[in-house]
């Protein structure tokens, strides 16, 4: 009833091939950022920000980087860790060595560094498929895992091979308090989220999705594979790797090559498959699954467990957690292959019909 | 309809959450000591980490049933981080606002720690780190909010050269001898690197660096190197399951467990116990303690904690290593908030400002430590605004078999190669935090 486009007419092209062709969606976006941008801060205390917030929207971006490359390309990759850390050890020898370096600047430096890294290791991706490109991908894991361990020079000669960084600014305003980095990270979320939904509905996507659909029909049809593929690697890279330079700089602040290991990379997946692939929204659920659910289940737990009067010890609620995050993952792949996203758009067009389904 | 009925679950679930949530937030009281816990009591480490939790929590319990620090209760409550850095800082955002304020973080992982040492000075929350962390966080001057009460990893590492040097004959005799070191591949393992490399230098012996990969139970590749190259001395630097897969291959391997020196991380009961025989003669550092299954506040644990039916963990592993050292630090802790309410008020509650102020001026001597029940466990502790560390005293203990026993005496590491370090390594790091140091006007206040 209140969700359906009748009547409203589009009467050019532009106004057709609008990123939100419905105008309840774009009130229902507009409102959203309002809340992200004015009424968040306003009211999340620093828990919220500091511990949930920020690296959801962070992973959040890893996660779109990603979703370029896996749901749009069909390149399976088991790398993302890998390139987030490029990213955020570029960014840091940029940051640290160069005096006066901004922080964007070091950032975005973070991830031209992760988009040649991704290229160098998106070229197996021309000769081997499938799950052989994901081992093939897992090499850049290893690879990085080995190179900021071993090369003093990455870490700046730091005698434990852990780095930090400190007074983060941003044209002169400094990124320290948890609201200032959650905007922070807010806007480059936000910048790269039209970024990549513009870019998958160009030209340059639907070549992605014809190589994620048939490649040689692709081929057929005038596609380069080799450009295609290619660009999906150094635009996913590039993402995945200012993701990467956020998560360094903004949430740890301190940390050493083991907070990007291979279970980020397969954190970074199962949130592209939980939540979508192939879906700029998805890799948004997605995140908000893996962030969110664990944190709460380990609050709730223990809360639950004095409610009937029976405590609950940490280690239990751990194995808990981790079971019924599990169960959650199953139960959601069994009810919706196509991930949360997929859920998402079946609820819209149940709403278009509502209260009147045929 | 399936979506119907997934939309009203989740709704029913999110009601019933956030209700839940809710409820506990409204208890907070200001008479309490809130002491937050950052254990990991699941993973890799858990087996290590969880006495050193229970003695944590158990010593907490002791200090109520003793009627709190000069009447001022204390709460306590956990948060598991299995170890892992971004939960870890996850835990400390959650629990460092409860009960009216954390008094202080203790987290047991250098990974955590360095995360943590960025935001303490920002919520003026001091950072307890007893046996590890940065060495140079001794360094009270540049580090404000760091404690590395009782030992360092550098200390450590020079404390171990000394007992072998003494075993040897003295500092000379080292001279071309070959010590491997074989350690977890992270920040905690790599801390004595720098320490080992100035005593290497200044005695000539050979050091050879073997890196372990996390979580340490693949470890074929390394002592194959230490069979080829035939070290003199195995250092251990290991945590958790590396421990005793490392025994176990130097059993395999033939290398004589008596010529290897472990960390104190590296000598505790889960490390050896699965290994019994086969880790006979194996030594380890004792940092200030040991096992002390007979000490004074062993027994008080046993009969005030364990006896009421409220001990955390079982009642065997009271008086263990790791979990003495849970003790130890609740203890550290505990004596901090003592100290800074001599100073701001007897019996009142003490913010995190007022609690470092204590733990900078420690002053643990022998008859305190008596009255408290560590008279045997350990030696004496006093802090100064520029020593975060304080004296620190460490002895090596042995496995015989089926238990931990003293076999050496007291060490203390030298402080003529520790503190240029500590000042050199401090120094570049409050360069590249752009940290001023305080002055010693400033401590006072």
């Amino acid at each position: 009833m209140l969700y359906r486009e009748n009547g409203q007419f589009k009467t050019n092209y532009r106004a057709d091939q609008q990123i939100f062709p419905i105008r309840q969606d774009r009130i229902a976006v507009a409102l959203l950022l309002a809340a992200a941008f004015v009424a968040v801060p306003l009211l999340a205390d620093e828990y919220l920000l500091r511990a949930i917030l920020i690296p959801f929207l962070i992973l959040s971006l890893a996660a779109l980087g990603l979703n370029v490359l896996v749901g749009y390309c069909g390149q399976i990759s088991l790398g993302a860790g890998a390139f987030m850390a490029v990213g955020a050890y570029a960014a840091y020898n940029f940051f640290v060595r160069i005096d006066g370096m901004p922080l964007l600047a070091a950032v975005l430096l973070g991830g031209a560094c992760a988009t040649i890294v991704g290229v160098l290791f998106g070229i197996p991706s021309l000769r081997i498929k499938g799950l052989y490109l994901a081992v093939a991908t897992l090499a850049a894991q290893f690879f990085t895992d080995w190179a900021f361990l071993r090369i003093k020079w990455f870490t700046n000669d730091s005698p434990s091979g852990s780095v930090a960084v400190a007074g983060l600014q941003l044209f002169g305003v400094p990124i320290e308090s948890p609201v200032q980095k959650y905007l922070f990270c807010l806007g480059m979320v936000v910048v790269f989220a039209l970024l990549v939904k513009n870019l998958v509905r160009g030209h340059i996507g639907r070549e992605w999705m014809a190589i994620r659909d048939m490649d040689v029909a692709a081929s057929v049809i005038g596609i380069r594979p080799v450009y295609a593929k290619l660009t999906a690697f150094a635009v996913s890279s590039f993402i995945v790797g200012v993701a990467g330079a956020l998560w360094a700089f903004v949430y740890l602040g301190s940390w050493e090559p083991a907070a990007f290991n291979i279970n980020r990379s397969f954190d970074l997946l199962f949130m592209i498959i939980i939540g979508g692939l192939g879906s700029v929204m998805g890799s948004f659920f997605g995140a908000a699954f893996i962030v969110f659910l664990p944190i709460i289940l380990d609050q709730a737990l223990p809360a639950l467990g004095n409610a009937v009067g029976m405590p609950i010890d940490t280690a239990t609620v751990s194995h808990f957690v981790f079971m019924i995050f599990g169960g959650l993952i199953v139960f959601f792949l069994i009810v919706e292959p196509h991930g949360i996203a997929r859920l998402w758009s079946t609820g819209k067009e149940k709403l278009r019909l509502w209260p009147f389904p045929h | 309809m399936k979506l119907k009925s997934i939309a009203l679950a989740a709704a029913a679930a999110a009601v019933a959450v956030s209700s839940l949530l809710a409820a506990p937030a409204a208890q907070a009281q200001a008479k309490e000591q809130f002491f937050p816990g950052l254990p990991y009591r699941t993973g890799p480490y858990g087996p290590n980490g969880t006495p050193w939790a229970n003695g944590y929590a158990d010593y907490l319990k002791l200090v109520n049933a003793k009627g709190g620090i000069n009447g001022v209760k204390i709460v306590y409550e956990e948060c598991e981080t299995g170890y892992d850095t971004a939960r870890g800082v996850e835990c400390y955002e959650r629990l460092k606002g409860k009960h009216g304020g954390a008094t202080l973080f203790q987290p047991l992982s250098t990974g955590i720690t360095f995360a943590l040492t960025d935001k303490a000075p920002v919520d003026k929350i001091p950072l307890i780190t007893a046996g590890y962390g940065r060495s140079e966080s001794q360094d009270g001057l540049v580090f404000g909010w760091n404690f590395p009460l009782a030992g360092t990893y550098w200390v450590g590492a020079d404390v171990l050269i000394q007992h072998i040097a003494k075993k040897e004959g003295g500092f000379d005799k080292l001279k071309g001898k070959k010590f491997a070191l074989v350690y977890h591949d992270s920040p905690y393992g790599k801390e004595p690197i720098a320490l080992l490399q100035e005593r290497s230098k200044a005695h000539g012996f050979d050091l050879q660096l073997l890196p372990v990969t996390h979580p340490g139970v693949e470890q074929k590749a390394t002592w194959l190197q230490i069979r080829q190259s035939r070290p003199d001395y195995v250092l251990l630097w290991g945590w958790g399951v590396m421990n005793s897969v490392a025994l176990k291959e130097a059993q395999a391997t033939g290398f004589p467990r008596d010529k290897m020196y472990g960390v104190w991380w590296s000598a505790a009961e889960p490390d050896v116990k699965d290994v019994g025989d086969g880790a006979k003669g194996y030594n380890g550092l004792a940092m200030q303690h040991g096992a002390h299954p007979n000490a004074k506040v062993t027994k008080e644990i046993l009969a005030l904690v364990h006896d009421k039916g409220q001990g955390t963990g079982t009642k065997e592993e009271v008086g263990s290593v790791l979990y003495m050292r849970g003790a130890m630090s609740a203890m550290l802790a505990v004596e901090g908030v003592r100290r800074a309410q001599e100073r701001y008020g007897k019996g009142k509650w003490m913010s995190g400002e007022q609690t470092r102020w204590g733990l900078e001026n420690l002053a643990l001597d022998q008859k305190k430590l008596e009255a408290l029940g560590f008279g045997e466990v350990m030696r004496p502790v006093s802090t100064t605004c520029a020593d975060h560390m304080g004296p620190a005293w460490a002895r090596i203990h042995t496995w015989d078999g089926s238990k931990w026993g003293f076999t050496s005496d007291w060490y203390q590491a030298d402080e003529a190669i520790i503190k240029p370090l500590v000042k050199a390594t401090a120094a570049k790091y409050a360069a590249e935090k752009k940290i001023t140091p305080r002055t010693p006007q400033q401590c006072q206040s």
